[in-house]
Formats: C-alpha cells, structure tokens, sequence
C-alpha cells in the first residue's frame, strides 16, 4: 500500500547514487552556495554510518583535516549532491564505525576489501 | 475566513531544489469540502459558513444528521465544522486545497495528544526538588498559597491533572506545497494531533 507521503517521499528520490556502505571512501562533489556564485567543493573521507530510510536517508563522512577529524553529514538524496564516487571499498565487521572517533594516525584506517 | 478540514497524515521533509535546504513539513489531507449551509450576520447574528469532510456511508450517522445533510442536498460525510468569519460561499460549492496558495500564513487546530493525568513538571514545567539529602520533595508540586488568607486555593494554581487531548492551535504557519490531485496541503511545522485526527486549516490573517 502506498500512502500519500510514501508517494511524496518517492517523488524526490534521485537515481544515479552508487553503491556504498559504512566502511567505503568515497568523494562527494558538493554545491556550496556563496551568494550568487555557486562552486564544487569535495569532501573525501571514510563512511562511518547510512542511516534513515528513502529520501531520509543520511550518510556521515569522516576525515582527517590538518590532525582534526572532520565529520560530514549529507542527505543521501539532497539536490546539492552533484555526484558521489566510490573511492575504495572498505572490509569492516560494524555498521556504525564510531571507533574510529578515537582512534588516530595508522590505527583509524579501515583495511580495503580483498577482490576474490 | 477561509478554511477546510482535513486529516493530518504525518509529517516528511522536502528538499528545495534551488537550494538543497530541508524543509520539515506536516502532510494534511483536506477536502474536499462540500458547503452545506451559510450563517449570515442578518438571520444567525454572524456571518460562518458549514463545511463537511470525511465522506462515509449512511448507516455511519444519525437520522438527525442524515436529515440535515440530505436537506442542504450533501452526502453523508463524518464531520461538520462552522468556519467562522465573512466569505463569498454560496450552499453547493465546495472547498479544495485549491484555495490555499504555497506561502500562505495559515493556522491549524486539532486536538492534540492525550498525555493522560500528568504531575506538575511535566504538566506545567516545574522544576523538581533535589533527589538526595533525605528529600522527599522529588517532584512534588511544592507550596499552593499562604494559609489563613485566603484560606482557599486560587482559581487557576497550576497543579496535577488531565495533560493534552484538548483543542489547540498552531498559528503562524506557512503552506509549502499542495496537491490538488492527492488532495494534500502541505504546512511547514508541526500541527497539533495524532496521525489521522481531524484537523482544520485556517488563513491566519495576523
């Protein structure tokens, strides 16, 4: 059964976002909005938690900024995506990767996925 | 006065597709309203007019109800709501979403979540005494008036008792969107009530 909101919230999904998961290191190519200008900016990092559910659906991406650990959260679906790309996949045994928040330097990477 | 009931559904969020910004927004769905009958200020002593919502069958309503429906040539619907204030409506019309345009100030009543009989903190946002130290004043309403003057209670101290489930308004808010297929009315904020509670949208003229 498809209710008014389900139809509403379906209307705005977007295609052409990949495949990714907690774990991966992806490149988001983001709409900053300077007045009237508006430019690119990348923001790359780890994947450290999907959570939500259809055009609620949120990603965070954490980095390591000049020592400072930097975390974004975009909207998977927001228009300002200009687009995402996947970067590396990630071998992680969690869903949520807050151990990473307190982890520095060698010990705050993810180990890549092995391809068989 | 402008108005018309509706059924509030639920909340989601729209994305502007200018900016990217999130907006928070409750989805009703209204009318169609059909105009059963007009008070005018000359024969009622004020000026209203009655619209009714929620089409049903007729062994869900009482003969009196049928009867008055039947009268003014409306089907059976569930609920009859008297919006108050002048307007250009004439019996036979009916009231869509159409009337409200996105940017609109509209106010929204319904009743809202019953929270049962709640305490003072909770009820009337008291603070609570402190936990330790031999209290036994944790979240107890504390002092209700001076003693032999007026030995009474005032009329009005806030005190224990039946939270929510009453009729309550939410003025200032602002029409995003409607669909006037769908029937939707789409407010930013929220409204008072439950998911499937009869609400009524109102222009707010402030």
């Amino acid at each position: 059964m498809s209710t008014p909101i389900d139809i509403l919230e379906r209307k705005q999904l977007r295609d052409g976002i990949p495949e990714f998961k907690a774990g991966d290191t992806v490149r988001v190519h983001f709409q900053v909005i300077e007045g009237q200008r508006r430019r690119v900016q990348v923001f790359e990092g780890i994947v450290i938690k999907r959570q939500g559910a259809g055009v609620r659906e949120t990603f965070t991406v954490r980095k390591n900024s000049f020592g400072v650990g930097v975390e974004r959260t975009f909207p998977v679906h927001s228009p300002k995506i200009e687009k995402i790309e996947v970067m590396a996949i990630g071998d992680v045994n969690r869903a949520k990767l807050y151990y990473l928040r307190s982890k520095v330097g060698k010990k705050a990477r993810v180990r890549e996925k092995q391809r068989s | 006065m402008k108005g018309i009931i509706g059924r509030k559904l639920g909340m989601t969020q729209i994305f502007d597709e200018e900016t990217g910004s999130l907006t928070p927004v409750t989805v009703i769905q209204a009318g169609p309203c059909p105009v059963v009958a007009v008070r005018l200020a000359d024969v009622d002593g004020y000026d209203a007019v009655q619209l009714a919502f929620d089409e049903v069958s007729e062994e869900k309503l009482s003969k009196p109800e049928l009867g008055h429906l039947k009268k003014h040539n409306v089907g059976p619907h569930r609920k009859l709501v008297e919006i108050r204030g002048p307007h250009e409506l004439a019996p036979g019309e009916t009231v869509t979403v159409e009337s409200f345009e996105p940017g609109e100030k509209v106010k929204v009543s319904g009743v809202s979540i019953g929270k049962g009989f709640q305490g003072t903190i909770k009820r009337h946002r008291f603070h609570r005494g402190p936990v330790s130290h031999g209290s036994h004043n944790i979240r107890k309403p504390g002092s209700i008036g001076a003693s032999a003057t007026p030995s009474r209670v005032f009329k009005g101290q806030k005190m224990a008792g039946q939270m929510g489930a009453k009729t309550a308004t939410q003025v200032g808010l602002t029409v995003v969107d409607r669909d006037p297929e769908l029937n939707l009315l789409l407010v930013k904020g929220a409204v008072p009530g439950h998911k499937n509670s009869i609400v009524v949208v109102r222009e707010d003229s402030r």
